[in-house]
């Protein structure tokens, strides 16, 4: 025994090495996904930012879309946006309410839980294709926003459904007992304790869902949007249910795919709108998350 | 009179309206109808893909199709469906893309999990689910449009849309995913454990590569598996950055294309009904199914941890 | 008393959750107006008894009921009516739950579900279930802060007044001391002893003594079956008829 019962052995400073390394590798790791993120918001911003203006964001594209502004391309991801989360929703909260409020623990149960996280696998492409054989011809709804937000909506639902029961799933089963005591049934429980108090989370998830729905190009491109459609300036009824429309990520993949010439800032410009209108919904989930996070009430 | 005879004639009799108690039963029921409505999608999406392609499977040499590498769907005269190429895309793709990012989003998930505290990890995880949001469009486009330039510029490569282009985005966008279901698992291991390795002097990486991993294995392998789903599906960003060339690849430089982006681009041009059409719409069931399967095993890895 | 059909009469009860059974056959009844005791060491059935008796049991789902429970001759477990019956039945959960709404709207909750919208009934109901369970005076003045935020003891005294709140003949009370200071505990109990004028309670209690003090009959249940039920004098003196009765009342087990 030597004098210091706390002597650093050779063993000991081989580990804390090690610790230190560890440390520094995964930390490098982190920063080569936090690294790039920055970088290309930068970019973005560097390149882009001199074309955004108002008068970008209102006025249609003009000259075979290498002039004017983006917005029928704006317009259009609205409308998408809002009516798939419409349908979504709604489905989505109830269904996850089944399953954490009324399933019993048995086969139909599971086998909609693995429904649930298999659709959520179901790559955006193939969804497209469902969208294309169910919606646009099977049903006859044509290629429309109608179609292309049904679409979308299908495949926001999974994640609406896991936000949803999670959120569902932290209200205290005390509270359910003590309104059930009392006399009070299943959805009067629900509907005055468990939904008020998962609200948040609720919220959350879908606004989410939001960000998620304004970037997807591939479920609406053989559904519902289309490279170009003029459409009137100054009013949010622009579009009709029935109308194809064009959608932002669309419009990307147009102007970087489809159209020579187009000036070399224009889809950097696209890129960026789009990037910050899906971060910017972003950040506000988190805010009202935080928010209401702070006023929690037990 | 007693006193609960006198409250009994003050108190009105208890008894809800029966409208409310009709509204209560109509609600349950399109709750149980949400309820099961995942299930109907999803038989929906398989069976409409499928309908859309079934005329066409009678018609095919099968072996030729998914062993041949010659995909000719608009040659006049001698039209091919070989799609052995788009799978060996693909796999190539989606291999190396995980080669990159498994190692690097489970280190960041132990990172976040277990190396960080307090506001650090907070920070961090909004970063990830920014990270996670960017849409695939615009990965693509910075695939077109910077890595293209970058891949050319500083490496020896020939074109900069190839294998590495798609690899690196694809890997980007699935680390988010890897990242956070990696930390659930890591989570969900209980603390007693680490405060028993800690207890017997080891250090936190001992604790993490000793302890943590064999616990939460299964976890950080539906993780993985998750991840390799998000890239198998994934659409426009391999379609933008690839180089889209029909071709098995020799080297990571070599452009290539994949089952998702053939559909992506060639559904518009086809004619609804026709063959090439529902080739497409075939190649969308074997999509389906390859990702059911992924996500198949990964619920299973996931199902193992909770019976732990 | 002129009635004397039993309150409560439970014949040959039997609850297994999946293959394990937890309550092996009990037949009791209690009379109108009666409180009874019933104590035991844990995992004896004392809080599954309960379950059963205001058909909560039904939400869990690998539960498994036979035999017969009748409140005023009704039969509890093949009613079509739980509500109704949950409202007959009071429940105090071991743990004070105050629910994340108002105190106000706590103790409306119930009577709103019963489908009562008048706002003067209602604030005439909340201030009766607030007095008679000794909370009145400490939260007149901020009935609107929420229930969660009171003290224990207060949501304790809450959770009574809740249960309180749907005019209940029977009031289930389990181990409602378990989480709260010895004082708050003997202000409940006189609580208790002023509603037994009016309604029948269960008291099932971890606290032998607070039995003793306030049942006019006591039952010993273990392992999920009754050892004994007598009268509480008789089940504390010094020669109960089971020797295991005898044990635990003097801690010498369980």
């Amino acid at each position: 025994m030597s004098a210091s019962p706390f002597t650093v052995t050779p063993l000991v400073r081989r580990n804390m090495r090690r610790e230190l390394a560890a440390r520094i590798v995964l930390g490098a790791m982190v920063a080569a996904m936090v690294l790039p993120l920055l970088a290309i918001i930068a970019y973005l911003v560097a390149k882009g930012a001199p074309l955004i203006s108002l008068k970008f964001l209102t006025t249609n594209p003009t000259h075979g879309m290498r002039e004017g502004g983006i917005w029928s391309a704006l317009l259009g991801t609205i409308y998408l946006v809002v009516i798939a989360l419409a349908v979504s929703a709604p489905i989505g909260v109830l269904c996850a309410v089944y399953l954490n409020e009324y399933a019993k623990d048995n086969w139909l149960t599971r086998i909609i839980n693995l429904a649930v996280v298999n659709l959520a696998g179901v790559p955006s492409i193939v969804h497209a294709l469902f969208g294309l054989g169910a919606f646009v011809l099977f049903a006859g709804i044509g290629r429309s926003i109608l179609a292309a937000s049904l679409t979308l909506a299908i495949m926001t639902l999974p994640v609406i459904i896991a936000s949803t029961k999670e959120a569902l799933a932290a209200v205290p089963m005390s509270f359910r007992e003590a309104c059930w005591n009392v006399g009070a049934s299943r959805w009067q429980t629900i509907w005055s304790i468990v939904l008020p108090n998962s609200l948040s989370g609720i919220l959350t998830g879908v606004i989410l869902q939001v960000s998620r729905t304004a970037g997807e190009t591939a479920p609406i491109m053989f559904t519902g949007a289309v490279f170009f459609k003029k459409i009137q300036p100054g009013t949010l009824f622009a579009y009709s249910l029935t109308d194809q429309c064009m959608a932002l990520s669309m419009h990307l993949y147009t102007v970087t795919t489809q159209v020579t010439n187009a000036p070399e800032p224009l889809p950097y410009a696209i890129a960026l709108v789009l990037l910050g209108a899906v971060l910017a919904v972003n950040a506000a989930s988190i805010i009202v998350r935080s928010l209401l996070r702070s006023r929690k009430k037990w | 009179m007693t006193a609960s005879q006198t409250d009994n004639l003050k108190r009105p009799r208890m008894a809800r309206s029966t409208a409310a108690i009709f509204g209560e039963r109509i609600i349950e029921l399109l709750i149980r109808l949400c309820g099961v409505s995942a299930i109907v999608f999803v038989f929906g999406i398989f069976l409409f893909v499928l309908r859309e392609g079934a005329p066409l499977i009678g018609k095919l040499d099968w072996t030729k199709v998914l062993f041949s590498q010659e995909w000719y769907p608009t040659s006049k005269g001698n039209v091919r469906y070989g799609v052995g190429a788009l799978i060996v895309g693909t796999l190539s793709v989606t291999g190396l893309a995980m080669l990159f990012a498994v190692p690097f989003g489970i280190g960041a998930a132990v990172f976040v999990s277990e190396f960080s505290t307090g506001k650090v990890k907070e920070t961090l995880k909004i970063v990830i689910e920014m990270l996670a949001a960017i849409p695939s469009i615009v990965w693509g486009f910075i695939g077109l449009s910077v890595m293209n330039r970058l891949i050319q510029e500083y490496l020896p490569a020939p074109v900069g849309l190839n294998l590495l282009n798609g690899a690196i985005l694809l890997a980007l966008m699935s680390v988010p995913i890897i990242v956070s279901i990696g930390e659930d698992a890591l989570k969900a291991v209980p603390d007693s454990y680490r405060e028993a390795a800690m207890a017997m002097g080891a250090t936190r990486w001992q604790t993490v590569y000793r302890v943590l991993f064999p616990a939460a294995r299964n976890g950080l392998l539906a993780a993985a598996l998750l991840g390799v789903g998000r890239a198998i599906g994934e659409t426009m960003a391999v379609l933008m950055a690839t180089g889209h060339a029909v071709n098995i690849p020799k080297s990571i430089f070599d452009p290539i294309r994949t089952l998702t982006a053939t559909i992506a681009a060639e559904l518009g041009e086809t004619a609804v009904g026709s063959d090439h059409y529902r080739m497409l719409f075939l190649i969308g069931v074997l999509l389906f199914s390859i990702t059911f399967v992924v996500n198949l095993l990964a619920d299973l890895a996931v199902r193992g941890v909770r019976k732990q | 008393m002129v009635n004397n059909q039993p309150k409560i009469s439970v014949e040959n009860l039997r609850l297994s959750y999946g293959h394990r059974e937890v309550l092996h056959g009990l037949s009791f009844s209690v009379a109108p107006k009666e409180i009874l005791g019933v104590i035991g060491p844990a995992q004896s059935g004392k809080t599954s008894l309960l379950r059963c008796l205001n058909r909560t049991i039904d939400f869990v789902s690998n539960a498994f009921v036979s035999g017969s429970i009748r409140i005023d001759g009704e039969d509890v477990l093949r009613t079509s009516d739980v509500h109704t019956l949950r409202r007959k039945v009071g429940m105090v959960s071991p743990l004070p739950v105050g629910l994340p709404l108002s105190v106000y709207d706590n103790v409306a909750f119930a009577p709103r579900c019963a489908g009562i919208k008048n706002r003067d009934e209602l604030d005439a109901r909340v201030e009766r279930c607030l007095r008679q369970a000794a909370l009145w005076d400490e939260v007149k003045d901020r009935l609107h802060t929420l229930g969660t935020k009171l003290s224990g003891g207060q949501q304790q005294r809450l959770t009574i007044a809740r249960a309180l709140s749907h005019d209940p003949e029977i009031l289930c009370l389990d181990e409602f001391s378990i989480a709260i200071d010895p004082v708050t505990t003997m202000r409940i109990e006189d609580v208790l002893k002023e509603l037994k004028s009016h309604m029948t309670i269960l008291l099932v209690t971890n606290l032998v003594q607070q039995a003793r003090r306030l049942a006019d009959r006591t039952m010993f249940l273990w392992n999920g079956e009754i050892v004994e039920l007598d009268r509480t004098e008789a089940i504390f003196s010094n020669q109960p008829r089971d020797k295991r009765t005898y044990d635990y009342i003097h801690g010498l087990f369980g």
